[in-house]
């Protein structure tokens, strides 16, 4: 079952990319001041979007995990962080490179700009937390704990262009704006690119669940042998 | 009241114990002074230039300064199991985070003045001339700061990577209130009133305290105990 939902969400998500990156390179036009570069927001924009939902994800699952002790939305909370922080090194890295060619530099120290690169640095954080706990449990109670003091930035990430007059673009999407600011086509290509790349996040996700109850079964074999071979269960066994 | 009671039963005791040993302070206090003395090297002091990124600089301090406090905090518990016999008595776990940030504050205070007097005289800034929004804004950066090291030394203190991997979590958790701090800092330091401007990160402070220190004490249980 697992399989067949990686297959067709990746299935689904990989055509639908395919059609867009025709209409993105192909049908849509320049836009009239920026050029042809205009384009990355299709994929700046979604893998933003992206990552936010999936730290949103995130929060949600660790909550879950605290209310229930189920490791299940552990190895979900943990999957969806990964795949939230590899779309944030997505946004970040298109975002520098339109940087580069609309305002001639790499990055700006503004307040979008700022709370993301504290998102990744607080969501990398968390990934090594991950890391440096080898018992379970312990590992999914403080990287929940350690989450949900992560969402804070996100908040300030998404707010951060209303709250602050930053170099990065204002709001340009009509469900923030009202309408307006960006064509009506460019909008909707937006949208169906986030549509593509959420699938293949959620095809990655679930690989990735996959693997951490994977290894979490290895783990506990590991510990059952340990268990057998340790000189107290020899003793018990020679009795 | 009573957690806050407990708070203050345990902060007692952390701080008489750091009076009789001086580990933290000590360390804390000669790193602070080891900086500020390589700052000196970067920029020229008594100039305009020391004036406007002394505040970044000490901001800077006292953060680094903070990460070697809060390393102790918890830890200093763990030899003789004194970690668990807390946990075990009737403490809650939010008087046990609470106490330990009483115990950080107390402690990033006396570092913080320490470092100030340095900095006055290696720098030649006179940055008592405004007493008041000086205590105000130590005291909510300070508090702010040592909240999120002491919840961030109880999530760290059992792990391998304990020393390395506290700064890596708390500094990045750190950074709006430590641009308030700086931002308001500026202007003590250059002896003039607030504006609007520095009013607004004063609210900063106030809002990121309340949320830090709500969040730490309702998982304090999390992260300690289950």
């Amino acid at each position: 079952m697992r399989k067949k939902s990686i297959y067709l969400l990746a299935g689904a998500g990989g055509l639908l990319l395919i059609y867009n990156l025709y209409r993105i390179f192909l049908v849509l036009p320049d836009e009239a001041m920026q050029g042809a570069i205009y384009r990355i927001i299709f994929f700046h924009v979604p893998s933003a979007f992206t990552a936010m939902s999936a730290y949103f994800a995130g929060l949600v699952l660790a909550m879950l995990y605290l209310s229930s002790g189920d490791l299940k939305y552990d190895s979900l909370a943990a999957s969806v962080n990964e795949v939230g922080w590899a779309f944030s090194i997505v946004n970040v890295t298109t975002g520098m490179i339109w940087a580069r060619i609309i305002w001639g530099i790499w990055w700006a120290w503004d307040f979008r700009l700022t709370s993301v690169l504290v998102g990744i640095i607080v969501y990398g954080g968390y990934l090594m937390l991950r890391k440096a706990i080898d018992e379970p449990t312990q590992r999914a109670r403080l990287s929940a704990a350690l989450s949900i003091f992560g969402s804070i930035d996100m908040v300030i990430v998404w707010k951060s262009i209303e709250w602050f007059r930053t170099q990065h673009p204002g709001p340009v999407l009509s469900i923030r704006t009202g309408g307006g600011n960006i064509d009506p086509a460019m909008e909707h290509m937006i949208y169906w690119n986030w549509l593509a790349i959420g699938l293949i996040a959620m095809a990655i996700v679930l690989i990735r669940t996959g693997q951490e109850a994977m290894s979490r079964e290895i783990d506990s074999l590991r510990r059952l042998a340990n268990a057998y071979e340790s000189p107290i269960s020899e003793a018990v066994t020679h009795e | 009241m009573r957690t806050i009671r407990q708070s203050f039963l345990l902060a007692g005791k952390d701080l008489a114990l750091e009076l009789r040993t001086k580990e933290s302070l000590n360390a804390a206090a000669a790193f602070s002074v080891v900086i500020l003395l390589l700052f000196s090297f970067v920029i020229d002091p008594g100039t305009e230039e020391a004036k406007e990124f002394g505040s970044g600089m000490l901001w800077l301090v006292f953060a680094f300064a903070g990460a070697l406090v809060f390393n102790r905090g918890f830890s200093r518990e763990l030899p003789n199991e004194c970690l668990d016999t807390l946990l075990a008595s009737p403490l809650s776990a939010a008087s046990l985070v609470l106490g330990k940030a009483i115990a950080n504050l107390a402690m990033l205070i006396v570092v913080e003045i320490i470092s100030l007097v340095v900095f006055g005289l290696f720098f030649d800034i006179r940055w008592w001339l405004r007493p008041a929004e000086l205590a105000g804004v130590s005291f909510l950066a300070t508090w702010g700061i040592s909240v999120i090291g002491s919840v961030f030394g109880a999530l760290t203190v059992n792990l391998r990577l304990r020393e390395l991997m506290l700064p890596v979590l708390i500094y990045p958790l750190l950074l709006p209130l430590l641009m308030g701090a700086i931002e308001t800092s500026i202007k003590i330091l250059a002896n003039q009133p607030f504006t609007d401007y520095e009013w607004l990160w004063m609210r900063v402070l106030v809002v990121f305290d309340v949320i830090f220190t709500s969040l730490a004490l309702a998982l304090a249980d999390t992260i300690l105990v289950n």
